[in-house]
């Protein structure tokens, strides 16, 4: 036993020690090639999943079809909500998904995201038109009420108006059963 | 020399063609995915109110914009930023406080669509563990000069 008042003994050189240097650098490494190899998604999703749309009430955007109001969801069975714009590319590329939705029953409203009404009627000439309503967000009020960032985005809602899923970027053919999937889901 | 100076041109030439290409995508490539409609109200005026002004530039500057992810609504062009701040400055000449238009975009975008830190359950660690490690830097100092001079 030591007596307190002795020097302590200096411990003695840890080897361990030596590989701490390289070992903080492979982690560093492996942190950087998963950045690389992996990114982080980049998408924003709504925060609004699982609850009611807020009130809006938008005018129409074409003359032959009527606006879209938060009123117009209510009751019958679950639906979409489709947010677009004429001047979106990947919005055509989703138009013949949406047209086979809408052959299929599925009723389908429009929110055009700061579009002019000849722009949109072109489009839907070009594209086909698989909505029920369209109503014209010019300052993309709407939009940012529903917590979508971006154009298309595609949001299932219920019998009760609620938002139950939100598709970002356009429906790919392959995505079809996905959003069939969800629309049959909104029904409990 | 005719092949000397032919292969001249032919390097001014390529010069040239590659400089319209670049002027012509510079041109071309924005207007692709842009709408045309005219900005909104308050997109780029500012309030009346020089304090309210002031309040919703602070605002936007700690809001992201959710189309140029590295930007605050206040620095980016985007159209959908120019709606966002139309939308703050809006409701802060209509009274509303900065913080409860915050939290509202925040309820729809997550704490994401914000600059300004909050103390979460997820974030608490990145607060305390500076001050940690502070007090472990400390700790060691300590522990190595004091013990240099007890030798």
């Amino acid at each position: 036993m030591r007596s307190p008042d002795a020097p302590p003994e200096r411990p003695a050189p840890r080897r361990w020690a030596i590989w701490l240097p390289l070992g903080l650098f492979v982690g560093f490494v492996l942190l950087v090639l998963i950045g690389l190899l992996r990114p982080a998604d980049r998408e924003v999703a709504s925060a609004m999943i699982g609850k009611p749309l807020p009130a809006f009430d938008l005018p129409p955007a074409i003359p032959d079809r009527p606006g879209l109001a938060r009123s117009d969801f209510a009751g019958g069975k679950p639906r979409l909500l489709n947010v677009f714009a004429s001047w979106c590319i990947p919005c055509a590329v989703e138009a013949p998904q949406l047209d086979a939705l809408a052959k299929e029953g599925v009723e389908i409203d429009g929110i055009a995201i700061r579009d002019r009404q000849e722009d949109i009627a072109a489009f839907l000439a070009r594209n086909g038109n698989p909505f029920t309503r369209i109503g014209a967000d010019d300052v993309s009020a709407v939009q940012l009420a529903i917590g979508s960032s971006g154009v298309p985005e595609t949001f299932v809602i219920d019998a009760g108006g609620v938002i139950r899923y939100q598709h970002i970027g356009e429906i790919r053919a392959d995505q079809l059963p996905l959003i069939r999937a969800k629309l049959k889901e909104a029904e409990q | 020399m005719t092949a000397l100076s032919s292969s001249r041109r032919l390097v001014r030439c390529s010069a040239f063609a590659g400089m319209a290409m670049l002027l012509f995508l510079a041109l071309v490539s924005p207007l692709a995915a842009q709408d045309t409609m005219p900005p909104a109200p308050y997109a780029y005026r500012q309030l009346d109110d020089p304090a309210q002004e002031a309040q919703a530039q602070a605002l936007m500057e700690t809001l992201r914009c959710l189309k140029c992810q590295s930007q605050s609504i206040a620095d980016s062009d985007a159209p959908m930023a120019g709606d966002m701040r139309s939308q703050v400055r809006q409701r802060i000449a209509a009274g509303e406080e900065p913080e409860a238009i915050r939290a509202w975009l925040v309820e729809r975008y997550g704490d994401y669509v914000s600059y300004a830190p909050r103390m979460t359950p997820l974030t608490w660690p990145l607060f305390v563990l500076p001050i940690v490690l502070l007090a472990l830097a400390a700790l060691l100092l300590r522990c190595r000069f004091l013990g240099g001079r007890d030798q």
